[in-house]
């Protein structure tokens, strides 16, 4: 079929070609009910020679794009087929790709660390959408232009190879190879597996090495054979090869790197919130190693790999349900012991229940709305300190591990709203905290749980203390 | 248009009316019944009249093997208990119902899609569709590109492609598009008999302009319906059947 400029398909105008690429031609189009942001037309080329694998790819993004929603995938407009020949046509995001950074690579640990706390984001939103896209590299994760200032976002695109746990997948249906990009690809994906949310944080674990090293962890292999020493052999550490880079990236991307996806984070919220308090991911060995492991381990591992063949396919539960993040609000600086228990038995029985759960503790410190603030009480103790020490005294009868629990102390003059912003922006899944009694103040100024319930996205438990007998 | 597709809803008055229910508020306007109207279930009556006031209405039926028994002397294929229940059907429908069951076509041919209650091959012979071999036996007979079916009890969805065909558990709620020239086969489930172990009604909504399925669970009163099947005399094992849907 020939494509030009003016020429109307399924409604919508060819106005301008924007890219001509392997498998699809992409068109910028046109349509007057469709006139408030830009569009995309993707027209897969058919014909003899086509790799099946890619047309069925196209069939698969018909069939999940239009069920995806939010700021991290383009919005859907429509699809069809003129003729022979499918298209489908979305918002056009404008803005350019990870690939162009990769030439600037090594770049600065920050920017890497924001970049993947970014896309970790999207992931999680997708992966709450029952998709893992199962293709993550540089050049299907998009900056957006329109960037509201502070607010880093990006854009997934091509889910030509994705995974949608509600609906039929054509590809693993069809094709019984690995399907992913070479220096991507997870090793569970190069075993034929294709619904682990988890296969997403290794192939960002892959991009943001080569971010911050300007190396890719595992070449770009061209084999079968090459694909499967992914099982087996380790990558050379971040800071082996540059050793400006923080022991935190280090421990974040080999834990990313994983064979075993149980090793690595249980989910990408998990893995921003790493990301983007990097002074509180607990250090492991990963963090201090300096080579790769001896060749004598590799063997080892390599022998375990012969033969080895996916698991068979087990739904695992949303990510959210057994690894959530939970916060917990404390007012350390209110003495009730009763209301402290009853919060710390709540929270010992979630974070019981769900073994992959992280719990943020967070407590606010009041700063009046004008003037300066000392950060120094009376008796000139650094009040910080003594609000985190208060917290952790809390958090001891949970006897949490290190890396399952985090300590924060936010400072603002509205403490319902300090909170709501927190766990908006850490993509917490629970926030529990406990309810004061009415007192002359709380009731002229109200509740800050009942703001926090209000206001928040996500679930909220309000704790009381247990009933007690009237005062006569 | 939005159509819902029925499936076996073997004289179930209550999963019937709960499953018309919820299709008319999801905002269908074709209905499509997919056979097996009677046998088994305590209001064949009801349920006759139901679907024959809407195929007046421009509705759509075809007719499936236990509609055909009541109709004949019953199939010495059919388990003693069932044939009871054909028996005693017949005697619960009046002439004008037989009538309209005697009418039903095998098959139906609509757009892009053929409405048959057990296969494509051979649909007077009640082969069943209950496995890759034969969805993809079904999806070769015939050059409609969505075939909807009954007869097999338990929701499906298969779609051809190179081999055998591909086989998909749905999952009630979801809307699945199925685009482009891939050819798809559809079991909605029962409607009035769930045999997957839950006993909720089974209906589907297929949206002609959006190109997309839908699956439904429907729970209703099952413990009713069960008790009337009791009443009616009609074996235990049919209201046993509706509590567990197994």
């Amino acid at each position: 079929m020939k494509l030009g400029p003016g020429r109307a398909i399924g409604g919508f105008t060819l106005v301008a070609p924007l890219h001509r690429g392997g498998m699809a031609s992409l068109w910028h189009v046109s349509h007057p009910r469709h006139a408030d942001f830009p569009l995309l037309m993707k027209l897969p080329h058919l014909g003899y020679g086509e790799d099946v694998s890619k047309l069925v790819g196209f069939e698969v993004e018909r069939m999940l794009m239009p069920g995806l929603c939010g700021p991290h995938v383009p919005r859907f407009v429509d699809s069809g087929d003129d003729g022979d020949q499918p298209w489908l046509v979305m918002e056009h995001v404008q803005g350019g790709t990870l690939r162009a950074l990769l030439d600037e690579a090594p770049l600065p640990v920050d920017r890497v660390a924001a970049l993947g706390a970014w896309t970790a984001t999207a992931l999680e939103d997708l992966h709450r959408q029952h998709v893992v896209h199962l293709d993550i590299k540089p050049s299907n994760l998009l900056l957006p232009d329109d960037r509201q200032a502070g607010a880093g976002r990006v854009v997934l695109i091509d889910f030509g190879l994705s995974h949608h746990a509600q609906l039929p997948d054509l590809l693993a249906e069809q094709f019984h190879i690995p399907m992913g990009t070479a220096p991507y690809i997870s090793p569970e994906q190069v075993l034929g597996v294709r619904h682990d949310p988890r296969s997403d944080l290794f192939a960002l674990g892959v991009t943001l090495y080569h971010l911050a090293t300007g190396q890719r962890p595992f070449g770009n292999p061209t084999s079968q054979r090459g694909l499967r020493r992914r099982l087996y052999q380790d990558p050379v550490p971040p800071r082996a090869l540059v050793p400006d880079l923080p022991r935190w990236f280090q421990e974040i991307v080999l834990r990313c790197l994983e064979v075993d996806p149980d090793a690595r984070h249980p989910s990408a919220a998990q893995l921003a919130f790493d990301l983007t308090h990097p002074e509180q991911v607990p250090l492991t060995e990963r963090a201090e190693r300096a080579r790769r492991d001896g060749r004598i381990d590799v063997a080892r591992r390599w022998l375990r790999s012969l033969g080895r063949e996916a698991a068979p396919v087990e739904q695992r539960p949303a990510a959210a349900r057994i690894a959530p993040l939970v916060m917990v609000a404390l007012d350390t600086r209110q003495e009730d012991r009763e209301l402290d228990a009853a919060l710390n038995d709540l929270v010992q029985r979630i974070v019981q229940t769900a073994p992959g759960a992280r719990l943020a503790c967070v407590t606010v410190m009041r700063t009046a709305r004008v003037g300066m603030d000392s950060n120094l009480d009376s008796a000139g103790r650094n009040r910080h300190v003594k609000r985190l020490v208060a917290m952790r005294h809390w958090a001891r009868a949970l006897r949490l591990p290190d890396h399952r629990i985090t300590f924060h102390v936010l400072e603002s003059s509205d403490v319902a709203e300090a909170l709501v912003a927190f766990s908006r922006d850490n993509g917490i899944d629970h926030v529990l905290m406990g309810a004061r009694g009415i007192t002359g103040v709380r009731r002229l100024l109200g509740s800050v749980s009942a703001r926090v319930v209000a206001e928040a996205d996500c679930t909220v438990t309000v704790v009381r203390r247990s009933r007690q007998a009237a005062p006569a | 248009m939005r159509i819902a597709l029925l499936a076996d809803l073997h004289a179930n008055r209550e999963a019937t009316e709960a499953c018309l229910a919820e299709l008319a508020r999801q905002g269908c306007d074709h209905y499509v019944f997919l056979g097996d109207l009677v046998g088994y279930g305590a209001d064949p009556g009801w349920v006759v009249d139901a679907v024959r006031a809407r195929v007046a209405a421009g509705s759509v039926a075809v007719l499936g093997n236990h509609d055909q028994a009541v109709l004949a002397a019953p199939s010495q294929q059919m388990v003693p208990e069932a044939r009871a229940a054909i028996a005693w059907t017949r005697q619960r429908l009046d002439a004008g119902q037989l009538a309209f069951l005697g009418g039903l076509p095998m098959q139906v041919e609509e757009d892009d899609r053929l409405y048959v209650h057990a296969n494509a091959w051979a649909p007077e012979r009640w082969g069943y569709v209950s496995s890759r071999a034969s969805a993809t036996r079904s999806l070769e007979a015939t050059t409609r590109r969505l075939s909807f079916c009954g007869h097999e009890h338990r929701p499906a969805l298969y779609y051809a492609q190179p081999g055998p065909s591909g086989h998909f558990q749905p999952v009630a709620g979801r809307a699945m598009p199925l685009p482009g020239a891939r050819r798809w086969l559809a079991i909605p489930g029962a409607c009035g008999q769930p045999r997957d172990g839950d006993p909720a009604a089974c209906c589907a909504v297929y949206d002609a302009q959006a190109g997309s399925l839908t699956f439904l669970r429907v729970p209703y009163d099952h413990e009713r319906a069960a008790a009337r099947i009791v009443e009616a005399g009609l074996p235990q094992a049919f209201a046993a059947r509706l509590l567990t849907g197994a």
